[in-house]
């Protein structure tokens, strides 16, 4: 289980979190939604250590992130990047398995290279793409490169940060599936960060707004289009006029 | 207030440039640290090794080579107002190694892999690759900046070593091939003159040339600002800063090695 309690960061005078309170129970999906600039992949990158809250806390499975061993911390987590953040100079069979040759999760060259294959061809990618570099790939192969990578270790918790930015409606609709399916065969707990509603939809068990730096509203998604908040409803039917100030 | 105004000003550019001196030196004693801490990515480390030091020859070399053959020509023309033409072999060789080979294969070195460095680094950290590395258990300080470091510490004095070279070889065939010296006696004046320390001096030159090239390129890369003119800037930055303080550098270990 992840859990936040009024977390809080700022970047100079720009309050981005303002108390955030967020539980993700084990094995669910947890869906992020908000606006640009509210704080959404702050939260995330807050979780994994890669920014440091200012103050609050975060237990996962119990546990203070801040007291724990950071590299069994990390192991447990997956993260698909919003660009993919692959390593242009590995191939991408060695983006894929990065975790699994170095640290202490290695394996020897050829088991991490079948590991590597085998989770390519679970998020829909020929064997052949192993030995090619991230450059020669398209957008939604490099995200499906970026979700094999994500799963590579089999990790308990996977992050996902706008995983359909800039894919067409179709390939959305098969990484929106992909990881639905990841997140249920692995029983991992999982958080997207996402605008796009039929990514909503498609990934989420329960689903959290935030805006103005805290939780607006969170609730199952079956409960999201009847939830009676303006900002939500504003939000999810991408309307210009409501509480949210939209900037012209 | 409009005459406190430019002393502000001046105050506040003078905290900010001790701020950043600040700033590089705990990220060049972080770096240092981890040198001796494992995990080692050797891997990286040979990578490195090949981009900066071997890839690096042929600008390094051409440079020498051209700069041995101008030593000679001009000090062959100040010589001669002293009648005084014979010292070109030797001035060549201890002007070489002692400073023009040092001091001019950093600065080709600044140029070719400061940059790169930056730009790479930069890269990486604007399409979030240094924070998957960090989200896969893999400190991007060792292996993004150590190995590059250490890469460059050591290259640079090998390229300063064939730098020397080729510049006396310059300087060896515009001697021989239009000042009308000796081939022999040119040679022997050369390795005659030419003491340990002078080729020495030199070498420890480019290995603080090399850890200030790599340095100042992982820095700027590592705090890269947002988007292509983010790296543009970091990019800029790590070349004229690795260049100046090449040059500060110089003249601090000339005084050292050599005021009397």
């Amino acid at each position: 289980m992840i859990e936040l309690r009024d977390l809080h960061k700022a970047f100079g005078d720009n309050q981005v979190l303002r108390g955030v309170n967020l539980t993700v129970p084990k094995g669910e999906s947890m869906v992020i939604i908000g606006g640009s600039g509210t704080g959404k992949s702050v939260t995330l990158k807050c979780i994994l250590g890669l920014v440091p809250p200012d103050s609050g806390t975060i237990t996962v499975g119990g546990k203070d992130v801040r007291k724990t061993d950071r590299d069994a911390f990390l192991a447990r987590f997956g993260m698909l990047f919003q660009g993919g953040a692959l390593f242009d100079s590995l191939p991408v069979w060695q983006n894929v398995a990065f975790r699994l040759l170095r640290g202490s999760l290695k394996r020897p060259r050829n088991e991490a290279h079948e590991i590597a294959v085998e989770k390519l061809r679970r998020v829909g990618l020929k064997p052949e793409v192993a030995g090619k570099f991230p450059a020669e790939l398209s957008g939604g192969m490099q995200k499906r490169v970026g979700l094999a990578r994500a799963i590579c270790a089999d990790p308990d918790i996977i992050f996902f940060d706008e995983p359909t930015t800039g894919l067409d409606p179709i390939m959305a609709g098969v990484i929106n599936e992909l990881i639905r399916e990841i997140v249920v065969e692995m029983g991992a707990t999982a958080m997207t960060i996402t605008h796009d509603m039929s990514s909503v939809r498609a990934i989420a068990d329960k689903v959290a707004m935030l805006h103005d730096g805290v939780i607006q509203w969170s609730g199952p998604v079956s409960e999201m289009d009847d939830s009676g908040d303006p900002y939500l409803d504003q939000f999810i039917h991408g309307r210009a006029d409501g509480p949210i100030e939209s900037v012209r | 207030m409009t005459l406190t105004r430019p002393i502000a000003a001046i105050g506040h550019n003078v905290l900010s440039l001790l701020a950043s001196i600040g700033r590089v030196s705990i990220f060049a004693a972080r770096a240092v640290s981890h040198l001796f801490r494992p995990p080692f990515y050797g891997r990286e480390f040979l990578h490195a090794l090949v981009q900066i030091g071997w890839l690096s020859l042929p600008v390094v070399g051409l440079t020498a080579l051209f700069t041995g053959g101008a030593l000679a020509l001009q000090i062959y023309a100040g010589g001669a107002r002293f009648s005084a033409e014979a010292v070109v072999p030797s001035i060549v060789a201890i002007g070489m190694a002692r400073e023009l080979g040092p001091v001019l294969g950093g600065l080709m070195v600044a140029a070719r892999v400061a940059s790169s460095i930056a730009a790479e680094l930069g890269t990486m950290k604007v399409t979030e690759q240094i924070d998957a590395l960090v989200t896969l258990s893999t400190n991007p300080m060792k292996y993004l900046t150590v190995p590059r470091m250490l890469a460059a510490t050591l290259a640079v004095p090998l390229l300063v070593a064939v730098g020397d070279s080729i510049g006396i070889l310059g300087g060896y065939v515009v001697g021989v091939t239009r000042l009308d010296f000796n081939a022999a006696a040119y040679l022997k004046n050369t390795v005659d003159f030419l003491e340990f320390w002078d080729v020495a001096s030199g070498l420890v030159k480019g290995a603080a040339f090399g850890f200030i090239v790599a340095l100042m390129g992982c820095y700027y890369g590592m705090n890269s600002g947002r988007g292509a003119q983010g790296v543009g800037r970091a990019t800029k930055a790590a070349v004229v800063s690795a260049s100046v303080l090449i040059l500060a550098a110089n003249y601090i270990l000339t005084e050292v090695f050599f005021s009397a």
